[in-house]
């Protein structure tokens, strides 16, 4: 176990090591930092000063040496257009697109899964296609038109709900949270399930297929021929034979529902990360552009990282050293 | 004990129904080793499932009655059914490798299903797992209940398997080829613990199986099945040593002799119909080296011939004058 924990995480600082020097590479050499920070009547003379001072002219290999040194206390340096550090910009907007991104996550999870299970089990049900028409819908609409469709209906015609913003927010300690306000969580819903509609569906499927795959299986034929009851079947032995590639699935699916909260975000005007990279790119501030690379590489790091270890948790075969070492 | 009578199963194609087994008859009796044999896709499978009500759709019963010491079992409610399977009837798969949950201990699944049928306490049903897989000569079963079923090699989880099937008593498993996909070297292993297994605890066994030789090792009886139709049924020494039916004559010259030197082992010419053509009169008649003009218009009838059944027109005047 120990030894299998230290392979994944030196895999995963391999990784991030990787994703730093494409960040560090954007940063250094798309465009001149210096360019970018001063106006244009700064002398030549001033510009060479903060060039210096910034270190550009030191050797790549110190400055990226120096790049990472930073990266992992959380600097960035300054954001071009808002002429603040970049950490600071992260740290507010940072609690805004994790709640989001869980909120859509759960929501994948929570609604998914047990659809997934629904028609895996009652496959020819009247329910069980309706279902699966309504995943079509999910799997092949854009998210952006699921987002301006809801609004439409939820915000312009019916009044429902805020078609943008985050609503009143609640500072706790460095976190600002949206889920402890009424206006909070009705702002979250629309974006939530706009983000979310796509896993959701995806979920649903797969574990639909899956349930389909693991209830052909022998020791599924050989519970029922044991008497086991129904529940006992399907939920205790079935179900959970499907969860390892659910697991997956899901996992990288948090991963890429942090990454396309920024279409979600720019729909909703929801102010989290994502809306402000939109922005930044627009205004080729590299330091966001770079910080945010970086950010979402770590997301995705940590998440497989915690997905490797529930398959441990999950499936017995992945333990044989220690399962070995028992048994006899 | 149980009795499967005019048993007919079909599947609702495309193509219209194909009738996979049928008309099918015999008798099991308390504690002895029924054998079911035939060549693959002669319907052993599905005549096996159907009686633990396990038939896969579109497979479905079409006809014939399946009763248990006279109660008809092949028409219970899903609760009924459920108390019956494990509690009165076991069933032994194929694949030891494929039979066991991979995610659960086996000392979980034997638990597990002692104490949906009993109402032991879980300690009690440990135990009892426990004296099971030593039984079933599982060594040090004490610790090796808590491992996984990849943990043990395909002959020690068919042996598992085994005690599943008869951890609470049944009084009848159907093992459905339960050494086929195991190394020569344990299949004997494995039949002679099953028998002597289900001896201990009073099960009788319906032995599924394309092996002759099997048979004839650990069987009482045996019903020959060819293209979903009971050929032959009778005591096995009958049915070894004089096979009445053409096919069973044939099945019978495809097993190598130990005893007596045979100089050349016979083949039966020619594959099994499929179930989309099956030929009129006798199935058979197209690979029969016996066959004749009724053979191809009228379908044979089951006739008692001595102490077997054979559905046969070579026997039917014998069994006119006889009877
Ligand atoms: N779902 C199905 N649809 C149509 N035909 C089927 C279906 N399942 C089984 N059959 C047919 O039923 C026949 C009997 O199958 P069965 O599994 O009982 O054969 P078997 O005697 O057990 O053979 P084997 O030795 O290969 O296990 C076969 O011809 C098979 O093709
Ligand atoms: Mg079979």
């Amino acid at each position: 176990m120990l030894a299998f924990i230290i392979r994944r995480l030196a895999q995963s600082l391999f990784v991030m090591f990787f994703v730093a020097m494409v960040a560090f590479l954007m940063f250094n050499y798309v465009g001149d930092p210096v360019h970018q920070m001063v106006g244009i009547d700064t002398s030549f003379e001033e510009r060479e000063a903060l060039r210096e001072h910034l270190g550009l002219n030191d050797p790549a290999l110190v400055q990226f040496m120096r790049f990472i040194g930073h990266a992992m206390q959380g600097e960035f340096g300054l954001s071009y257009q808002h002429k603040r550090p970049v950490a600071d910009l992260f740290r507010e907007r940072l609690p805004a697109t994790l709640e989001l991104s869980f909120v859509a996550a759960l929501l994948a999870l929570v609604v998914g899964v047990p659809m997934g299970v629904y028609t895996g089990l009652n496959r020819n049900g009247f329910i069980s296609k309706l279902f699966m028409t309504f995943s079509l819908i999910g799997i092949s609409l854009p998210t952006f038109l699921i987002g301006i469709l809801l609004i439409f209906i939820f915000a312009v015609i019916l009044g429902w709900l805020p078609s943008f913003g985050r609503g009143e927010v609640v500072t706790v300690g460095v976190w600002t949270t949206g889920l402890l306000t009424q206006s909070g969580l009705k702002a979250l819903i629309m974006p939530s399930v706009t983000l979310g509609l796509f896993q959701l569906t995806l979920i649903m499927r797969l574990v639909r297929s899956e349930m389909l795959e693991v209830l052909r299986t022998d020791y599924i034929k050989f519970a029922r021929a044991r008497g086991l009851s129904n529940r006992a079947v399907n939920f205790g032995h079935a179900l959970k034979n499907t969860l390892v590639p659910v697991i997956t699935i899901t996992g990288l699916q948090i991963g890429s529902i942090i990454a396309f909260a920024i279409i979600t975000e720019t729909v909703f005007q929801w102010p989290g990360m994502g809306l402000m990279f939109l922005q930044a790119i627009h205004n080729v501030d590299i330091p966001i552009m770079s910080a945010y690379l970086l950010l979402v590489a770590f997301f995705f790091v940590v998440i497989n990282l915690i997905v490797d270890m529930l398959y441990y948790v999950v499936d017995p075969r992945l333990r044989i050293d220690l399962g070995k070492a028992n048994g006899h | 004990m149980l009795k499967v009578e005019n048993l007919t199963i079909r599947f609702d194609t495309r193509y219209g129904p194909l009738t996979a087994v049928d008309d099918v008859t015999f008798e099991v009796r308390p504690g002895e080793v029924f054998g079911l044999v035939g060549e693959s896709g002669a319907g052993k499978s599905l005549t096996g499932q159907s009686i633990i009500g396990l038939l896969d759709p579109p497979g479905y019963i079409a006809g014939g009655q399946i009763t248990l010491e006279g109660t008809r079992i092949d028409n219970l409610a899903y609760n009924h059914l459920r108390a019956l399977r494990g509690r009165k009837i076991g069933m032994i798969f194929q694949d030891p490798l494929t039979s066991l949950n991979p995610l659960y201990t086996i000392g979980k699944q034997l638990t597990e299903t002692i104490l949906t049928h009993s109402s032991m306490t879980n300690a009690e049903a440990q135990k009892q797992a426990i004296a099971l897989l030593t039984d079933v000569g599982i060594p040090g079963a004490g610790e090796r209940i808590n491992c996984y079923p990849h943990q043990f090699s395909g002959g020690m989880r068919q042996r598992v398997v085994i005690a599943l099937a008869l951890c609470v008593n049944p009084q009848l498993v159907i093992a459905d080829e339960p050494t086929t996909a195991l190394d020569v070297s344990i299949q004997a292993q494995i039949l002679s613990l099953l028998k002597r297994m289900c001896r201990e605890h009073g099960a009788a066994v319906i032995l599924i199986t394309h092996d002759m030789g099997v048979i004839a090792q650990v069987a009482q009886r045996v019903a020959v099945m060819y293209s979903g139709r009971l050929v032959e049924i009778g005591d096995v020494r009958q049915v070894v040593k004089h096979p009445q039916h053409p096919y069973a004559r044939g099945l019978m010259g495809s097993i190598p002799s130990l005893h007596h030197q045979v100089d050349q082992l016979t083949q039966i010419d020619g594959t099994m119909p499929r179930l989309t053509d099956i030929p009129s009169g006798c199935a058979f008649h197209p690979r029969c080296p016996d066959c004749f003009d009724l053979c191809k218009d009228k379908r044979p009838p089951l006739k008692k011939i001595a102490d077997s059944h054979i559905a046969c027109w070579l026997y039917a005047n014998e069994a006119h004058h006889a009877g």
